[in-house]
């Protein structure tokens, strides 16, 4: 069978015109490059099916398959490159829009052939535009009314009550004898150590105060007794726990963005983003030594909110 | 083989036409659904040759490596809160109680065959997706490519990005470790911040008080099927939308508004694309193999009473995080009502502002500029002074808010007091973009003066003759330049004739243009 090439396009091109040659000088020393590129990733691969069988160390797994693919990638970008026709071929690009008369017969379609429709039945639409938008309002209930409870007062509140006991994360109570002046330690109500609510929003944290120049805020005078003092561990600003201690500068800091609060002066945050002291939680110490909350903490705990009083 | 039986063959390989096989397919397929002529013009589009127009396909193909880790991951990945005893292979957590998340996160990484490579792909892929997608919109910010036809695009793109960031911080909160678990509580804080409706949001996002038993399962359904069903349709409109309305293209010879150079989809592009999609996937396995990228066993488990030191998102994340640290402490609190100005501001108003400006920009410029034209050929950031300046701003107040969430460990490393840092990064914020701007324009402006900077200079080939004089002459064109000096021409198809006098009408084509 005899075969006939006719170019379509453009009869002027040959095939041997110069932009349909590759751009390689020396097309057969690249095509060897390209080979060798390609054996390599065809080994690589093969050696990620083996790594993978044996079950080797993920880095030899991905090292494989990684090279591999590159070694691929570049020779197959490499023979796009320098090994196809070189080009630059040009497209013409066409107006996308129509003409005058297109736009208004499709304008026309809608507004004349709709619109008349609607303006001789305007009950009916109106009815239905009613119905779609009741539906549109109450479509929105499973999203309100299904995905969680109503906040009530809920972020007002914690499980601290009067004469709860506070442990540490063990559940252990905590003696007035069981800290060193200056030390700290994590409290939550007693049985609720261990639960969502007692760790995220009833953290406290139970420090000892070493300094003697300590503040006593007004209202607050029997709030800590024995040198202990009790905040609320939930940052005012994001709510992050303000796990560090700077003990020598009684400092209370939030590792999240970096507020400080003045253990010695009522948690009043002098550095950083937070807007508020931290809360505190009145305590007293029972008849045997135990640290007890007398009541909730007298604020809302945490990041503020619009509710928040 | 029997002389008829050569025969039959000839006579069945000439019934099939001069294309065989394939053309018979191609025949069968064209009656039924009319494909030729449309995939020859498919096959025959033009795509415009530039390093810069590869920065969305990186985006693009370290989606594709995204989403192949991502169905393997979920094969294992269990999304509960429920508390079990860990008794896997990593000893330091033997015994703790951990939830099924973070157990099954770990299980992923050290007994899954393959797993913490996976893992650590999928990882490393979110962060190139990311960083891909803000590069991408660079280049088309600094060379107009958003301008008119092109603005649903850029639009979509802009989408696109928030909903990367989105769906990479929803990923991340997922394996429930004790860095992304503070993510997540610092994510119902910002919720909680919004006026009036903030604790009714956070609430029905969490299904709770903070931190509930439903966020973990939540978010691994908007990760794994509500926000990569939203993006794959809108990746396919992106790509609709390039087809449709063509490649933009830098002015060159032979390049005008009415025409796209380059190299044909099939098969130059193809076989360049599909490299790339190869080399980007590869790149991403070998950091997947090398660099270790969230190591969450090291974090260990979330545990709502504990917290680690030097704390930070992922990159994407880092300019919020930034905002949030050097705000100041501006509060409102009156009438038993309280606004937290210091979280709602930085970390709601601002991306909102930030995204809104970006999402609007075709029409901002539109605005300024009166330039409501077609555009198809693009501009140097230098041709365009002014947009340049403020996009080099712009970006550099990012930068700088990306910087500012690292303030404590900057602190840190330079021994520096923490209060300097922090103000030096409230300085800067306010001072570098006003900085940028004019410095900026002034070497745009300069630039654009130059006569020919945007071309390469060709080298002069300098030789002393034999008078003792020094001749120049300039060398030839660089070879890389040579696309760009030859004329462009269409592209041919040459087909195959079947022989005279063959009256089957399979193999005669004439193709029209």
């Amino acid at each position: 069978m005899t075969e006939h090439h006719t170019p379509v396009t453009l009869s002027s091109v040959s095939e041997n015109d110069p932009r349909l040659q590759p751009l390689a000088k020396n097309p057969q020393d690249v095509e060897r490059r390209i080979a060798v590129l390609f054996v390599a990733g065809m080994v690589l691969e093969a050696c990620f099916g083996w790594a993978y069988w044996i079950n080797a160390q993920p880095w030899i797994l991905g090292f494989t398959f990684g090279m591999g693919l590159t070694f691929l990638g570049i020779g197959l970008i490499a023979w796009g490159k320098y090994l196809m026709p070189q080009g630059p071929f040009v497209e013409e690009r066409h107006v996308l829009a129509n003409s005058a008369a297109d736009r208004d017969a499709f304008t026309a379609a809608i507004v004349d052939r709709g619109g008349g429709v609607i303006k001789r039945r305007k009950l009916l639409a109106g009815l239905l535009g009613g119905g779609l938008g009741v539906f549109s309002i109450t479509a929105l209930f499973p999203l309100i009314r299904s995905l969680g409870p109503l906040p009530g007062t809920t972020l007002q509140h914690t499980d601290w009550k009067k004469g709860t006991f506070a442990v540490d994360v063990t559940g252990r109570r905590v003696h007035v004898d069981d800290l060193a002046v200056g030390s700290i330690v994590t409290i939550f109500p007693e049985g609720k150590e261990e639960t969502d609510n007692g760790q995220a929003v009833d953290q406290t944290v139970l420090i000892r105060i070493s300094n003697s120049n300590f503040t006593t805020q007004k209202g607050r005078e029997t709030w800590g007794p024995s040198g202990y003092v009790a905040y609320s561990k939930l940052c005012t600003h994001l709510g992050c726990p303000v796990g560090l201690y700077e003990q020598k500068l009684q400092l209370l800091v939030c590792p999240c963005h970096q507020s400080m609060f003045d253990v010695t002066n009522g948690a009043i945050p002098n550095f950083g983003p937070a807007p508020r002291p931290l809360p505190q939680l009145p305590i007293y110490v029972d008849a045997k030594g135990f640290i007890r909350a007398q009541s909730d903490f007298h604020e809302a705990v945490g990041p503020g909110f619009w509710e928040r009083s | 083989m029997s002389d008829s039986s050569l025969t039959t063959k000839r006579a069945k390989k000439q019934a099939l036409g001069p294309y065989g096989k394939l053309g018979q397919a191609v025949n069968e397929l064209d009656e039924r659904l009319g494909v030729a002529k449309g995939g020859r013009t498919f096959m025959d589009k033009i795509f415009p040759d530039h390093w810069s127009f590869m920065l969305g396909e990186i985006a693009l193909y370290s989606f594709v490596v995204l989403l192949a880790t991502g169905v393997f991951l979920t094969l294992y990945y269990v999304p509960s809160t429920a508390l079990v005893t860990y008794r896997g292979s990593y000893a330091p957590l033997y015994g703790q109680h951990v939830t099924q998340a973070f157990a099954s996160s770990v299980d992923l990484s050290f007994a899954v065959r393959g797993g913490l490579l996976m893992r650590q792909m999928h990882h490393w892929a979110c962060d190139i997706f990311v960083g891909a997608i803000v590069m991408h919109m660079g280049r088309v910010f600094f060379t107009g490519a958003f301008r008119k036809p092109r603005e649903t695009n850029w639009l979509i793109g802009v989408i696109l990005l928030i909903l990367g960031i989105g769906n990479g911080f929803l990923g991340y909160s997922l394996p429930d470790d004790l860095v992304s678990g503070t993510g997540i509580r610092i994510a119902f804080s910002i919720t909680e911040s919004i006026p009036l409706v903030g604790s009714y949001l956070s609430f029905f996002l969490f299904g709770s008080n903070y931190p509930g038993t439903a966020v973990i399962p939540r978010f691994f359904v908007l990760h794994v099927l509500l926000l990569p069903a939203i993006i794959v349709g809108l990746v396919g409109a992106h790509l609709f939308l390039l087809v449709r309305q063509k490649h933009t293209q830098f002015p060159g010879p032979g390049r005008t508004e009415n025409n796209v150079v380059g190299s044909p989809m099939f098969p130059i592009f193809m076989a360049k694309t599909t490299g790339f999609l190869l080399l980007v996937a590869g790149v991403i396995g070998l950091l997947g193999a090398t660099a270790q990228i969230n190591p969450i066993w090291q974090f260990g488990p979330y545990e709502a009473a504990r917290i680690s030191y030097a704390v930070q998102p992922d990159f994407y994340m880092g300019f919020l995080d930034g905002a949030l640290r050097i705000w100041p402490s501006w509060t409102f609190h009156s009438f038993g009502h309280t606004i937290p100005f210091e979280v709602f501001i930085p970390s709601v108003i601002l991306p909102g502002v930030i995204f809104n400006i970006i999402m609007a920009w075709p029409a901002i410029e539109a605005k300024i500029t009166g330039d409501r034209s077609i555009h198809h050929l693009l501009e140097r950031p230098k041709d365009n002074p002014q947009r340049t300046a403020f996009g080099v701003a712009f970006f550099s107040l990012i930068a700088i808010l990306f910087i500012a969430s690292s303030t404590d460990v900057i602190a840190n490393f330079f021994r520096l007091d923490l209060a300097t840092v922090l103000w030096a990064m409230r300085i800067l914020t306010i001072a570098v973009p006003l900085i940028a701007y004019p410095l900026t324009l002034r070497i745009a402006k300069e630039l654009r003066a130059l006569e020919g900077s945007s071309q390469r200079k060709t080298a002069n080939l300098v030789t002393r003759n034999a008078e003792g004089g020094y001749d120049a002459v300039s060398a030839p064109i660089h070879p890389d330049d040579a696309l760009t000096h030859h004329t462009a021409i269409a592209l041919p198809t040459f087909i195959t004739e079947a022989p005279a006098g063959d009256t089957s009408d399979t193999g005669v084509r004439t193709v029209e243009r």
